[in-house]
């Protein structure tokens, strides 16, 4: 029983959060909402070549050969920044559903996906496919589809990061969705987190009544309690990501047990902070909704918690 | 990260399964809270130190077996598991027997360590005074020295066991003049000491949980200072005593809880309203998610990391969702919760629980302060 990361996937984390402060900051972001495709192919290429796109693609194929474990602190910094690139649909659904179907198909495009030359996205539910419009291969359950084969509708998403697209057929088998639901709980950790701070900071800047606000209990409890979620869902997520790495057979309790965890500590953390900010936190000029939209986004998408309580067995 | 539990962790563990599986009384002993149960309880205790369970992370020489934190972690797990009975003396075991074991004199361990591991001494705390609870540092019981003695006066209330217990632990005013924390120093009290009165204080239940203990010039040895004179609050507060961060409450206990959960909700769950599905899959949850904290934060402390005011976090955590569980087992009883029984017991003692061991809003105020940063107020 060794429950702690080692210090080179910690330090891959921090390398990780350092470039994304640099290249994806709240300004970027915002320009990516209104952006024709909200898609950075420099951004991508960034990460590419930092090894995160194939962390999980087989060393063979030019990756790091990672896995989940691996991934999981790499997610919660996407979250943490924001990023609106399709990290999760192509590095911890795509590639592991590419890994499985093998032969000449993942000869083909693993190798450009870890160059950060092809990006992939996966039909999630059976309703709508995230991020097809920059896809090179959508990946279904009868097999893999090219973008130009579809007809793309776009639907409209909370997150105005997120770009939809109508979707009529099967979604994916368990196990790709394990790993889809488990790398949201590990983004919306990484959102969770960083609202918190942005709370905490904003609590300690803000006077009223001639005192910082954070210096008030209530305010206080708020942001307490918004941690306590996320410190308790952190060990959840991270225990689903090694049942999905090892094969455990109770990955989908694991999972199931993350996902909602997580989505309610990022619901939860987010209502907090925009509560300590008060009502600039609601204006669109202030950077906060970045992430409380992209919470309520991932934290409906890939199961609800609602969804994923009923799925844990009594 | 392995997950996985070592060969000799999946034996130690079967070890004590067994063990506890042949000695568990069947019937549930009466309330630790009476004098006849906490006599049975004390034997109870007894057997689990003859056999080496009564204290498995303690050095040998003290009654333990050396175990490590996970191991206990594992035992702890079993033990509740086990519908064993409550430990009358946690208060010494999990409380003082870590204070001992990091500030204690070879002298003072040798004394008190075995005694408390075989519950012939069983401790209460003195902690709290009538004008003191979450304000402790305003505490004025005082001690004061006369050669090799102190002359111990004032009140201490709220002390759990108290009616009953053999010793009291807890802090005093030494140091004339002084204010606040500085000048306080933790002390041993026996309890049949002259100068001291019991006053047992029924609790929710109708029960002597509690008492109050008045001391009135009581005279106990200078030897029976515990770490350095003036230092009690650093000592009762240090979070380098990181065990008794997770030991207070393991996870084993919350997740025996849940497990009952589980059983009573399937046993009615075609009569019970979908909602009720939904509160039992959280308290599942709930327990996992604190197992996994915990050996997440124990992991964290082998690995030599500084473990500080996160253990105020568990501390929210486990009491509110043991609060949580509780209702959601009277809820599925429906209107069968009326009947006194052990869910009935169980609810009203988890009422307790984000009060004592420093109150969840104090607790808040700590996580909000010292890892958010947040200004005191």
């Amino acid at each position: 029983m060794r429950f702690t990361f080692t210090d080179e996937q910690r330090a891959f984390q921090r390398a990780v959060r350092d470039f994304l402060a640099k290249e994806c900051p709240p300004e970027h972001v915002r320009a990516m909402t209104t952006d024709p495709t909200g898609r950075s192919p420099k951004l991508w290429k960034g990460l590419a070549g930092l090894g995160v796109v194939g962390l999980t693609v087989p060393e063979e194929f030019g990756g790091l050969g990672g896995e989940e474990i691996d991934l999981v602190l790499l997610l919660e910094e996407a979250g943490r920044a924001a990023l609106p690139e399709p990290l999760l649909e192509t590095a911890a659904v795509g590639v592991p559903m590419l890994r499985a179907i093998g032969g000449d198909l993942a000869r083909e495009w693993l190798p450009r996906v870890a160059a950060g030359d092809a990006i992939l996205t996966v039909a999630m539910s059976g309703v709508t496919l995230a991020d097809a419009h920059v896809a090179d291969l959508i990946l279904t359950p009868n097999g893999p589809v090219l973008p130009s084969d579809l007809h793309l509708e776009r639907l409209p998403s909370i997150d105005a990061t997120r770009r939809l697209f109508a979707f009529d057929g099967a979604g994916i088998d368990d196990a790709a969705f394990d790993r889809g639901a488990l790398a949201a709980a590990a983004v919306l950790c990484g959102i969770a987190a960083r609202v918190i701070e942005l709370g905490a900071t904003y609590a300690k800047e803000r006077h009223q009544f001639g005192k910082p606000i954070g210096s008030f209990q209530a305010v206080k409890h708020l942001l307490a309690d918004a941690l306590l979620g996320l410190e308790f869902a952190r060990p959840l997520v991270y225990r689903a990501a090694w049942s999905v790495a090892t094969g455990d057979e109770q990955r989908s309790r694991y999972v199931s047990m993350a996902k909602s965890y997580a989505s309610d500590a990022a619901m939860n953390a987010c209502r907090a902070s925009l509560q300590v900010h008060g009502a600039i936190g609601y204006t669109h000029e202030h950077d906060l909704h970045l992430w409380l939209n992209k919470a309520t986004a991932l934290a409906h998408a890939w199961g609800t918690a609602a969804w994923h309580r009923e799925r844990i067995a009594l | 990260m392995d997950l996985s539990f070592t060969p000799a962790q999946d034996a130690f563990r079967s070890e004590a399964r067994a063990w506890l599986s042949a000695n568990v009384p069947r019937e549930p002993l009466p309330s630790f809270d009476t004098a006849e149960g906490f006599e049975a309880h004390r034997e109870w205790e007894r057997r689990l130190a003859d056999a080496g369970w009564a204290v498995v992370n303690w050095p040998e020489e003290y009654g333990g077996r050396g175990a490590g934190l996970i191991e206990w972690l594992i035992f702890e797990e079993e033990y509740w598991g086990s519908g064993a009975p409550g430990r009358v003396n946690q208060n010494g075991i999990f409380l003082l027997g870590p204070v001992l074991l990091e500030f204690g004199t070879p002298e003072q361990k040798a004394r008190y360590l075995p005694k408390i591991a075989r519950s012939d001494e069983v401790w209460c705390q003195g902690w709290s005074e009538p004008n003191s609870g979450s304000d402790l540092a305003s505490l004025t019981s005082r001690a004061t020295l006369d050669g090799d003695e102190w002359v111990l006066s004032g009140q201490k209330t709220w002390c759990s066991r108290g009616a009953f217990a053999d010793w009291m632990f807890g802090i005093f005013r030494t140091e004339p003049g002084s204010e606040r924390h500085r000048g306080l120093s933790y002390l041993l009290v026996p309890l049949d000491a002259p100068g001291v009165t019991v006053r047992p204080i029924a609790q929710l239940d109708g029960e002597a949980g509690f008492a109050e203990v008045f001391l009135d010039d009581v005279q106990v040895p200078v030897a029976n200072t515990l770490g350095g004179r003036g230092e009690g609050w650093k000592i009762a507060m240090s979070t380098t005593g990181f065990e008794r961060g997770v030991v207070l409450r393991s996870p084993g206990r919350f997740m025996a809880t849940a497990a009952r959960l589980v059983k009573l909700y399937r046993s009615r769950a075609a009569a019970l309203p979908a909602s009720l599905r939904d509160e039992v899959s959280r308290a599942v949850t709930d327990t996992e998610a604190y197992r996994l904290h915990t050996y997440w934060t124990v992991s964290h402390f082998l690995a030599g990391g500084e473990v500080g005011a996160e253990t105020s976090l568990n501390k929210i955590f486990w009491s509110e969702m043991d609060q949580r569980m509780h209702r959601t087992a009277l809820s599925v009883l429906g209107e069968e919760a009326e009947l006194a029984g052990p869910w009935t017991d169980g609810f009203l003692f988890s009422l307790a629980g984000p009060i004592y061991a420093g109150t969840n809003e104090i607790q808040r105020n700590i996580v909000a302060e010292r890892v958010l940063g947040l200004p005191r107020g």
